[in-house]
């Protein structure tokens, strides 16, 4: 079973229909012995960093979730949710993540050139810049759906694709059993659903 | 980079789809959720449904439909028609909505856009603008087109980005309908007044119409339409292709 942790932020229903839609036994729910029965996890998320980040220490779940990724199971941070696994963020202040990730979420704003819209709202290609579980059912040069201002400065260890948009943007992260996209793989069609899939396999069956 | 979004629009009444035509395979063309399951298996980027149902009874079957076609197709799906309220924000994206636009309703109420943007974030208010040349500038029209408000399209349309829409459709009355190619200069000057997505409605008649589009604005962001789609004049990967061998960047 996979857990989807809800801390009340966001909207569920297309998440929950894709994991449906993939024939994965997926239940929203921020009650911890789920989260602890759960093979994996998937931390989705919109909105702003604090407020989230808030709410999640607010339900207690940031410990839960940290201790569970630290005794190696499987967690996929979704948009907002990626960018919480990492240590810190500058969006409107610096506020401090969960720490699961190395580096830290900045803004578009002065780091991409001037002429280009933010947020970065669209389907983009993706550049792979490493091998990872959650990317074996995809190729280099599919898109898929983004919406965000801010995002993981790519020198981070963990990136593993990429999307270009005026720089290379950090698009998908992986380091070990801890893993996330920026872009919304619910709403990426048939190549969200593939990566969706791919997290959502059994070791077993890989 | 960032690939330039081809979006059909179903008007829906009733829970069925108006202007459907027939197209091959499809069994019930009046059907959102075949309709949508088509485009979406075609390349379409995006979805719009539009609700032009008046009564009560007609909103349930529409957002009955939507929760079906949310549930089956995974693009982003944008709804309109009937938002005058951030309960009618609510009532749609409960039921799979990614987005809401906004055109009467926000005329009427401006806030409606502000209150939106601060309680589910500026991405998921699309301000929807009809606009129409009046005695040299544009003005902008509410009631689906039928009410002069006076407004000046341009101001309205940065008043709308500032308290918090984050996309634009702007359909232009005077080449709506008439399929002569999308209203350029318009559409221009919008782009060059706002800085968020800027969605061209109102004119495709040909693949021509939007290879001009694209070339002779290169920061809009998308083109919507209706008719040609759904009466199957133009095929929806046969105009990426021509878009793409146009140097136009799009997802095949």
């Amino acid at each position: 079973m996979i857990a989807i942790i809800d801390y009340g932020v966001g909207n569920l229903f297309s998440l929950c229909s894709s994991l449906e839609r993939i024939g994965a036994d997926a239940v929203v729910t921020s009650h911890p012995d789920v989260i602890e029965q759960a093979e994996k996890l998937i931390l989705p998320g919109v909105g702003a960093f604090a407020d989230a980040a808030k709410k999640l220490q607010a339900s207690g779940l940031d410990v839960l979730v940290k201790e569970q990724a630290s005794q190696g199971k499987e967690i996929m941070g979704i948009c907002l949710g990626m960018q919480l696994l990492f240590e810190k963020s500058y969006e409107f202040g610096e506020h401090i993540g969960l720490g699961l990730l190395k580096g830290s979420v900045i803004p578009m704003e002065g780091t991409i050139p001037a002429e280009l819209k933010i947020p970065h709202i669209g389907w983009n290609a993706l550049k792979f810049t490493k091998e990872s579980k959650l990317l074996r059912y995809i190729k280099e040069g599919d898109c898929v759906y983004f919406v965000h201002s801010f995002y993981v400065d790519p020198s981070a260890g963990s990136v593993i694709a990429t999307a270009e948009y005026g720089k290379d943007v950090t698009a998908a992260v992986q380091q070990g059993n801890v893993m996330g996209c920026q872009f919304h793989p619910e709403k990426s069609g048939e190549v969200g659903l593939s990566i969706l899939r791919a997290f959502c396999e059994s070791e077993e069956t890989v | 980079m960032i690939t330039k979004r081809i979006i059909p629009c179903l008007d829906i009444k009733n829970g069925r789809v108006v202007k459907g035509t027939n197209f091959q395979g499809l069994a019930d063309v009046s059907s959102p959720i075949e309709l949508a399951k088509f485009y979406s298996d075609n390349g379409a980027d995006e979805l719009v449904f539009y609700d032009i149902t008046a009564s009560s009874e007609g909103r349930q079957l529409f957002t009955d439909v939507l929760r079906q076609v949310a549930s089956q197709i995974f693009i982003p799906l944008t709804v309109g028609g009937g938002i005058n309220t951030v309960e009618d924000f609510d009532r749609v994206l409960k039921c799979g909505a990614d987005k809401v636009s906004v055109n009467s309703g926000a005329i009427r109420n401006p806030q409606l856009i502000y209150d939106a943007a601060q309680k589910y974030g500026s991405q998921c208010v699309v301000l929807s603008v009809d606009v129409k040349r009046v005695d040299g500038s544009f003005r902008v029209f509410a009631k689906g087109g039928r009410e002069d408000t006076g407004m000046e399209a341009i101001s309205w349309i940065k008043k709308g980005v500032a308290l918090g829409a984050g996309e634009v459709v702007v359909n232009s009355i005077d080449t709506d309908g008439v399929k002569q190619g999308f209203d350029t200069p318009m559409l221009k000057a919008v782009c060059d007044a706002v800085n968020v997505p800027v969605i061209a409605s109102g004119g495709a008649g040909s693949v021509q119409h939007f290879t001009d589009l694209f070339h002779a604005i290169p920061t809009i962001d998308a083109a919507l339409a209706a008719s040609v789609f759904h009466f199957g004049q133009i095929r929806i990967p046969d105009l990426k292709q021509e878009l793409r061998n146009n140097d136009i960047i799009v997802r095949l």
